[in-house]
């Protein structure tokens, strides 16, 4: 079982990731993107942005480019140590407050807000949250994610 | 193209797929998700789990494109999902979304979405909602 006490409330510590766009490219074409607003440049700025925007769900890829260490889930030091082998996704959501463009560099934190057992303790319930600021220090997007562990 | 979000209104879905090994392991390169339960089957069947399945990012990927296809992305607050089933190798993902209600957030109206993703056999895979600004 995941050591609630040590880890609820913890705040990882902050990781700088930067929005690349040879990788926005590289996500359109992984995803079967059709809207070249995703993939070309011209088209992006035409269509009124500065660069190639990050789709919605990037934050969650941002994340996984530099996984928290204090109270990452798969961190066996400072962390909770889980098998890869145990985990499923079960949750996951975004809230926008500003556009994310390539080229733009983010800080992101995640907090382990929640950890609770079903069935038993066969299933455990990690709750995070994650924020992402830009470089003046402006909120542009959080996301809460549920990850199962199944200890079955 | 924005649809018009009228309470009721079923939107127009969105096909993917089918989804073989080829596009795990390039979703798992795009999308820096490497865990290997996705994309190594020697592994998938050590850990219990039969096969390789896919990322549900994948499919809440293309859930965000169905999305992004009703309203531009700026006028996305905020949206959830659950994720309901496995999506196993080979299936074909169908994004559907229906207008729910108009309500609030924070002041701003908006529109509530029901966003639904489902494979083949009807199973439900992702289940969640979207807040668009109306």
């Amino acid at each position: 079982m995941i050591d609630r006490e040590k880890h609820i409330g913890q705040a990882s510590e902050p990781r700088t990731v930067d929005v690349e766009q040879g990788f926005l490219k590289f996500f359109a074409k992984a995803t079967g993107e059709t809207d070249p607003v995703y993939f070309d440049e011209a088209a992006a700025r035409a269509a009124g942005h500065p660069a190639l925007p990050a789709p919605p769900t990037y934050l969650f890829s941002l994340n996984m480019s530099a996984p928290a260490k204090i109270g990452g889930i798969l961190d066996p030091v400072e962390g909770m140590g889980v098998d890869m082998s145990r985990i499923l996704h079960g949750e996951q959501s975004f809230t926008y407050h500003l556009p994310i463009h390539a080229g733009d560099r983010l800080t992101l934190v995640t907090t382990t807000r929640d950890i609770y057992a079903k069935k038993g303790g066969a299933l455990e319930f990690v709750v995070q949250d994650t924020t992402a600021h830009d470089e003046a220090g402006v909120l542009v997007a959080e996301m809460e994610s549920v990850t199962v562990v199944r200890n079955g | 193209m924005a649809e018009a979000l009228t309470v009721g209104t079923m939107l127009p879905e969105l096909v993917r797929g089918p989804i073989d090994r080829t596009t795990l392991a390039l979703f798992a390169g795009a999308s820096h998700d490497y865990v290997r339960l996705h994309i190594d089957s020697d592994y998938a069947r050590e850990a219990g789990m039969g096969e390789v399945f896919a990322h549900g990012m994948l499919s809440m990927a293309y859930l965000a494109q169905a999305l992004r296809s009703w309203v531009p992305q700026d006028r996305i607050r905020r949206w959830n999902v659950r994720f309901t089933a496995i999506t196993p190798l080979h299936a074909t993902v169908r994004c559907t979304g229906e207008v729910l209600e108009q309500t609030k957030l924070d002041g701003e109206r908006v529109v509530r979405i029901a966003v639904n993703a489902f494979i083949d056999d009807g199973t439900v895979t992702l289940a969640g909602e979207a807040l668009v600004a109306a």
